[in-house]
Parts: structure tokens; sequence; C-alpha cells
């Protein structure tokens, strides 16, 4: 071992430090000591998601979501922003595909009152109905926003077109007529039915021990029970293009027509995630955002961002490429892209290439590690994709045995120049 | 766990500025230079930015492409930020990789090469980064609001700069702007993290000792005259939503003012993090503007916030208004509620939570060495670190009877600019 691996070694969670348990009602607790500072952050998610959203009332998940926090039995909305705010301590949660999150930081002190917060959260919501209608009215201001955002036109279309007629091609924030149509007999029938502590897990990362971080937890969430609380139901298929599709949005008046170019990507535990992982970065990451950067960025000079992302999730996964650029540009940053495309699916990267990403994904894991909400995301992750507690600690040798030709072999799995989703957004 | 502090002036007016931490096998390395957007003349708008772009565009060390890729390959991040008053560079390293960051950044302090064809390339990729931003109808209001409320003073202009200057900067006026603030004696290099400080301070020695100091330009001075009278603007552009923005002439941060000032922006509008790294904030739920107009449906947000600069600046609040609302109904509950901050006194509960409030923040913020090693620079920029460590005790010193005054000094009508979004409704279409 390395000297700057024995380094790294220390620091990175792994099963010595990170302790796991299994409550009796299911809640899956993951915690992690850290005394460097006098804070505490806590994370996690249930099976919540908007998965579950009917197709006439996208955002019932997002929507209840958003609602916990306005009245419990115990507290009403300004006696639970009261104890919060006066403690300098915050709480929020939020809804995917697959799940409603939540998460919180506090100084130490003050952790049984974030963990009794989110307790009554959880299991005593009362939706007023006031509360309720105002959420609406922000939820709609938001929605409104959105269509005059580049950006996320383009994202929410591209999804629908790579994810048809599947939960991920659905904005969890759903659509104007969608939010219109959730009741709020409709919330309280989605928590009834969809919230409980079978299959939820729980991260609390800070300055205190495992030890009594499960007697808090116990204490605050032990005692949850639902049997109502539904299964997970099996996913739809996802249907890869045929061919290209290409999409443009028009906003008037917008100096900047936001780019997406990008297909299917493998999801989280494929064991093509590694290669498409390290090839993306080349790709659209390293450095100035990888060749894609170099191309479009660097040496065209048409965009302030021109880079890549993958996005593996639970069911499958997107392959994306971003960029922003001035309308008399769009076409030839199209162009660019494609080709970049083209070559990346035609040769294999060079060792040179992958042996600076490989060093940079292994090099940066401690620095994405220094803080309690950077520890909180990887124990998530961890337990979200059952990657195992040793996963960061084997992480090196899993990058180290990826190859050139198995990063190729993976893009041409994947990427199909002529079956793309190529969507515009701006004047 | 004791941090190690060290801060020395090298013989070239270099000032070090040293944190051992040793939580984490992790360097932050941070190099500050006291130009930013204040320092900029009409015409020349947007330059700071610009030169904090082609400062990534290489040396004939370290090439353009190359100083990325080495980053990158030695699992660091790194970036820079162009403010008001500064303009900053860091990398975050692995701590047995940090002598790439000190060789490059002592690198370019002075030998960027400025290469034509480079300029005319980021020329582009400015002007989209300032499209991005004119998409935004808060960029589009703050721009007009932050206009009117200076009137000579170097912070009147957005800092990506205007069009029309951002199209005819010329290569030499940039490299001449670099030459003349990318000096030792305008710089201050930061390091946090894991090492030992006799050592690191040798090696930056070495590094910057035949960096020569030299003569920058003053910084401006211009006195801003008092508003004199409230100013309203409009910006009319594409959109459903309606924002009103108030800004506020407020304190420097070295004013013992900003202090007090601080404390009635957290029970007013929310507590505000200064952290740019980790940390996030704390919700506004309970503050009085979201009590009064949020909970009283007269908009769907509320924001608020000081910002620590050299010169007095600006306190905003902006605020998105309710579809059914009004602006002027929107400033009517504001203008109400300040009212009463000037005429009551807040109780000693609410000044005590805007106290916990701020010590939880830096908690938060305290976790993460790359924003330690921003704060050791930062403060600097505009007091000094002291300024920084101090801030808590500083807020316990504060009164009622001063967070009184601080309203009825600076939260007045004549004190303030206020702009209004008008969005002209457009609907979508697909092709």
């Amino acid at each position: 071992m390395s000297a700057a691996r024995s380094a790294h070694w220390k620091t990175i969670p792994g099963p010595d430090d990170v302790t796991r348990r299994v409550l009796p009602n299911g809640i899956t607790l993951l915690t992690r000591s850290n005394f460097n500072s006098p804070s505490v952050v806590v994370s996690g998610y249930l099976g919540a998601g908007s998965l579950f959203d009917p197709p006439d009332k996208l955002s019932l998940a997002y929507f209840t979501c958003q609602s916990l926090m306005r009245g419990n039995q115990t507290h009403d909305f300004q006696q639970i922003y009261n104890l919060l705010e006066s403690s300098g301590a915050s709480l929020g949660f939020g809804a995917s595909v697959h799940t409603s999150s939540f998460g919180g930081r506090a100084l130490v002190e003050d952790l049984p009152l974030l963990l009794q917060i989110l307790s009554e959260s959880l299991r005593q919501p009362v939706f007023p109905t006031d509360q309720v209608e105002r959420l609406r009215t922000r939820l709609l201001t938001s929605l409104a926003m959105r269509a005059q955002d580049t950006g996320e036109m383009a994202s929410l279309a591209f999804d629908d077109i790579i994810f048809a007629n599947h939960p991920y091609g659905r904005p969890e924030d759903g659509y104007i007529e969608t939010v219109q149509n959730v009741t709020r007999d409709d919330i309280i029938a989605f928590h009834k039915n969809h919230f409980g502590p079978r299959g939820m897990v729980l991260v609390v990362v800070g300055a205190i021990s495992a030890g009594a971080v499960v007697d808090q937890v116990m204490a605050k969430l032990g005692d949850w029970h639902n049997p109502a609380q539904s299964s997970t139901p099996e996913m739809p298929t996802i249907t890869p293009l045929l061919q290209t599709r290409r999409k443009h949005i028009s906003i008037p008046e917008k100096s900047q027509t936001d780019l997406i170019i990008g297909t299917l990507g493998p999801q989280r535990k494929s064991p093509d995630y590694l290669s498409a992982s390290l090839g993306n970065s080349i790709l659209g990451q390293f450095g100035m955002m990888g060749r894609i950067g170099d191309i479009v960025r660097e040496r065209a000079g048409l965009a302030y961002y021109a880079s890549t992302s993958l996005n593996a999730w639970i069911s499958g996964g997107s392959w994306e490429v971003s960029a922003g650029v001035n309308p008399k540009n769009l076409q030839r940053a199209v162009d660019l892209i494609l080709r970049e495309l083209n070559r990346f699916v035609s040769k294999p990267v060079s060792n040179t290439e992958l042996r600076d990403n490989q060093a940079n994904f292994i090099g940066r894991l401690p620095l994405s590690l220094e803080s309690n909400n950077g520890v909180a995301n990887a124990l998530l992750n961890l337990e979200r994709f059952q990657l195992g507690l040793d996963y960061y600690q084997r992480y090196p040798d899993l990058v180290h045995a990826v190859t050139p030709e198995m990063v190729l072999e993976t893009a041409i799995r994947h990427i199909h120049p002529d079956q793309l989703a190529i969507v515009s957004a701006g004047v | 766990m004791t941090n190690l502090l060290t801060k020395v002036t090298l013989d070239n007016g270099l000032t070090v500025h040293l944190k051992e931490i040793h939580t984490a096998p992790i360097i932050s390395h941070w190099v500050w230079y006291r130009v930013g957007s204040r320092d900029e003349i009409p015409g020349k708008t947007g330059i700071s930015h610009w030169v904090e772009h082609m400062q990534f565009k290489g040396t004939s060390r370290y090439p353009s492409g190359k100083l990325d890729k080495a980053i990158s390959r030695d699992g660091g991040f790194w970036n820079a930020f162009t403010f008001l008053d500064w303009t900053a560079f860091f990398q975050t390293m692995p701590a047995n990789k940090i002598n790439l960051a000190l060789r490059l950044e002592a690198d370019r302090m002075a030998n960027c090469t400025y290469a034509p064809d480079e300029v005319e390339s980021e020329r582009t990729v400015i002007l989209s980064e300032r499209e991005g931003s004119e998409n935004e109808p808060l960029f589009r209001l703050g721009r007009e609001v932050q206009l009117n409320a200076f009137s000579t003073h170097g912070y009147r202009s957005e800092i990506i700069g205007e069009v029309e200057d951002l199209k005819s900067i010329t290569r030499d006026a940039l490299y001449h702007h670099y030459r003349s603030y990318y000096q030792p004696n305008n710089a201050q290099v930061c390091v946090a993290g894991d090492f030992k400080t006799a050592a690191m301070l040798k090696k930056i020695s070495r590094l910057y000792q035949d960096v020569p100091a030299g003569t920058h330009p003053p910084h401006p001075s211009q006195p801003e005259p008092a508003l004199g009278g409230e100013k309203r603007v409009e910006v009319k552009g594409p959109g459903e939503t309606t924002f009103l923005q108030i800004a506020y002439r407020a304190p420097a941060a070295s004013h013992p003012d900003f202090f007090a000032l601080s404390v009635l922006d957290s029970l007013l509008s929310g507590p505000s993090s200064l952290n740019m790294f980790g940390g996030g904030g704390i919700s506004n739920k309970t503050s009085r503007l979201y009590q009064s107009l949020v909970e009283k449906e007269l908009t769907v947000g509320v924001e608020g916030g000081l910002s620590a600069t050299i010169d007095p600046y600006l306190y905003e609040i902006t605020l998105t208004v309710h579809p059914e609302k009004t602006p002027d109904q929107v400033l009517e509950a504001v203008n109400r509620e300040i009212q009463i901050l000037q005429a009551q006194k807040i109780s000693e509960f609410e000044l005590q939570r805007a106290i916990k409030q701020a010590r939880a923040l830096f908690a938060y913020g305290n976790e993460n060495i790359t924003n330690q090693a921003f704060w050791l620079g930062y403060a600097d920029m505009f007091e000094s670190y002291t300024w920084f460590e101090n801030y808590v005790q500083r807020l316990e010193t504060i009164t009622p009877d001063d967070v009184l005054r601080v309203a009825q000094t600076y939260l007045t009508p004549s004190n303030r600019v206020v702009g209004v979004y008008i969005p002209v409704n457009h609907k979508e279409k697909t092709e």
C-alpha cells in the first residue's frame, strides 16, 4: 500500500467506523462519528417516491413531502419552525422517483430536537387545509418559473423522450394541471399508504457516539409501525429509442439556449457502471469538462459550460451531454458534440486518459468525504445500492480494474449516435 | 483540537496566512488578489472577471489545457471567483499533492501569456456566461437595482460586466489589468489543512521570492453620495412571475453597525450564511417578513442578506410576489414591518436566537477545510481574520437599542432602491 493510500485509509468510511443497525421495525440506521465540529447531520429516505403518483396527479409524492412539516399532532407550523430555527437547526423533505427523502442538521446538543421533529413529521402530520393551499400556490409559482428556465425545460423534455411511459420520464414536481388536481385527501391517503418504517434508511454523522445515536433513534422512531404501508411495485421496462429524436422548446426573449444530447445509461448496480463513469469523466468532466469541454468551450469558444453527466439509478439511468450556447451557435454545438460521441464509440480512450481519470477518482474520494454531509451522502449510497460497508475501501481496486477496452465496450453498449434525444430550449 | 495559525509578510509584500488542521489528509490553498469590480471604470466593466478566466489559459511552464488536467489527475478540485472587492483562486488537494498547486499559483502570478487567440475564444465564452445570466429574471432586476443604487462607485456594475464592454475590451487591456494588480504586495496566499507550518512557509517563500513587488493602481475611493431619496426601477421581461427587490445602502463590513444589521437581518428575513463552502443554511419561516408576507399570502417567498464588503454596499431583500397580489401591496407590508422595527425594540429572545443561529452556521462551516481556508483570506480582504474569529462574540455585544438604531439609520425610504420585475406573459411553443 502506498503512503498516500495509507493516509486516505484513515478517513475513508468503512466497517471499522460505520455502525449499521437494522431496528426491529425495519429502519436501517447507519452512523459515523466526527468530533471535529460540534455539529451533526441527519439524512435518509423511505420508499414513498413519485413512482406512486397517478398520471393525473403528478407531484403527489412531492406535495406530500412538502406538507409534512406544515403541522402535526403535537406542533403546528409556527411551533415546528420556531423550535428548529431558534436552535439554528434545519430540516427538509423532498421526493424523487423511488423515495421520499429528508435531510437536516443541528448543533449536536440539538440532535434530540431534530429527531423529534423528524419523527413527528413522518408519523403524525395533519396537513392543515390552509397550509396545503398556501403550498399549492408556491408549487404553482415554481412551475411558472420553471417554464421560463431554459435548462429545466430542456431537461424535462429530454426525460420525457428517453423515459417515455416510465416514472423516470415524469417530473416529480408535476405540471400545473396535475398540481391543481391533488386534493388534501390524496395527500392524507398517500401518507397513510406509503410512509412507514419498512425500508426506511436513516444516517446520522457528527459529534456523537454510535451508541448514543442508536439510543436516540430508538427513542424517537423505534416504536413506529404502519401496517398499511404498501410494497414497491415492479417498474416498467425502459424502451430505448430506435432513432434520433430532436425537439426544440421555444421560450421567447432568452439570450441563451440550453442543449441536451443523450441517451439511456446503465443502472447503478450494473457491471458497466464504473467503466461508464470513468468514460463519462473522460468525455465531459475531467479537467475543464473533458473532451466535450475542450472542443466546445476551449477550442470553439461556443459555451460557458459544456459537459457530460451519467445519472445511474435503481432501474436505469441516463447519459447526457449539456451545453449553454448562443442560439446562433446551436447547430454548430450539436455537430461538434455528435462528432465527439462518434469518436467516443469508435476508438478506445488512451491509456493516459484512463490513468489520469483513475487517479482523479481515487484522489478525490477523501475530498468528497471531508464534511458530515459528504459522509452522510456516501453512507446513503452504500445502502441505497447495496454496495457493502467496505465499498469505499475496495474502491481504488475497482477503479484500477477498468481498462480502455471496457470503457469502449460500455460506450458502444449504451451510446448509439443515431439513436439519441437532442433537445434544446431557448428562443 | 488546536489549529495552529500563522501570518507573515514576505519581503516582496506577499502576505502568507496558514492554518494547520490535521483532521483529514487534505490541504486547501488559496491566492487572493485585491482587485474586483470596484476597481473598474466605465468601458472596462467585467475586466477583472475576464482576467480571472485568462489565468486558466496557461503560462509557458504550464500551457493551456495542462493545468486543469494536472489538478484533476491528482484528485484535486479548483476554481476561481471574482467579487466586488477581490479575485480568488483555489485548489483543494490530497495533502501529498499540494506542491503542484503551490507551484502553479506562484507561476501564474507573473507568467500568464494571454495569447490573442485565447483572448478571443474566451470573449465568446464570457459573452455566453453573460447570456446565461441574462436568461434569469432576477439577474436582470438585480442589475438595474445595483446600477441605480450607486452613482460613481464601481459597485454599481455587475461583476460579469456590460455586453458592450465585453465586446470591446482588448487583449492589451486585459494584460495590463493583470500586470497591474497581480503582484505579491497586492496578494495573499492562504493555506489550511494537513501540513507543518515551518515546511509550508519555506516552500511558499521559495516559490515567490523572485516575484518582485510592484506598484499597483490605488484602489478607488470614490465617496458615494447619499442616495438622496428613494429610487424606483422597473424591468419588463418574459415570464409569469413578479419579483420585488429592495436594496438599502448598508455599512461596510468593518463598520460596527454591520453586526447590529446582521442581527436585524436574521430576524427580519432569516439568518444568512457567509460560508462559501458547506454548511448550508437555516430556513427563515419564523422571520418577521416570512410571517407577514408569505403567511399572509402576499408573497410566495422572501429572502434577504448582507454582503461583507470593503466599502458600504447593500442590504437586499428579494420577494417573489404572490400571483394574485401586486408589488405595491407587498411593498406596503414590508414598510409596515420596517416601521415596527424602527419603533419597537426587539426582544431579548429574538436577539439570543440570532446569536445561536450565527453560532450554528459557523460550526457547520468549520466541518470543511476548504471553507476554513476560504475564511483565512476572505475576512482579510474586507477587514481582518479577527473579524471572522470574533464574529459571534461581536454579535453577543449587540443590544436591542443597537438594532433599533440601525433600523432607524439604514432602513429608510430615502436610502433605498425599489426594483420590480414585471413579467410580460409568453407561452412556450414546441417544435
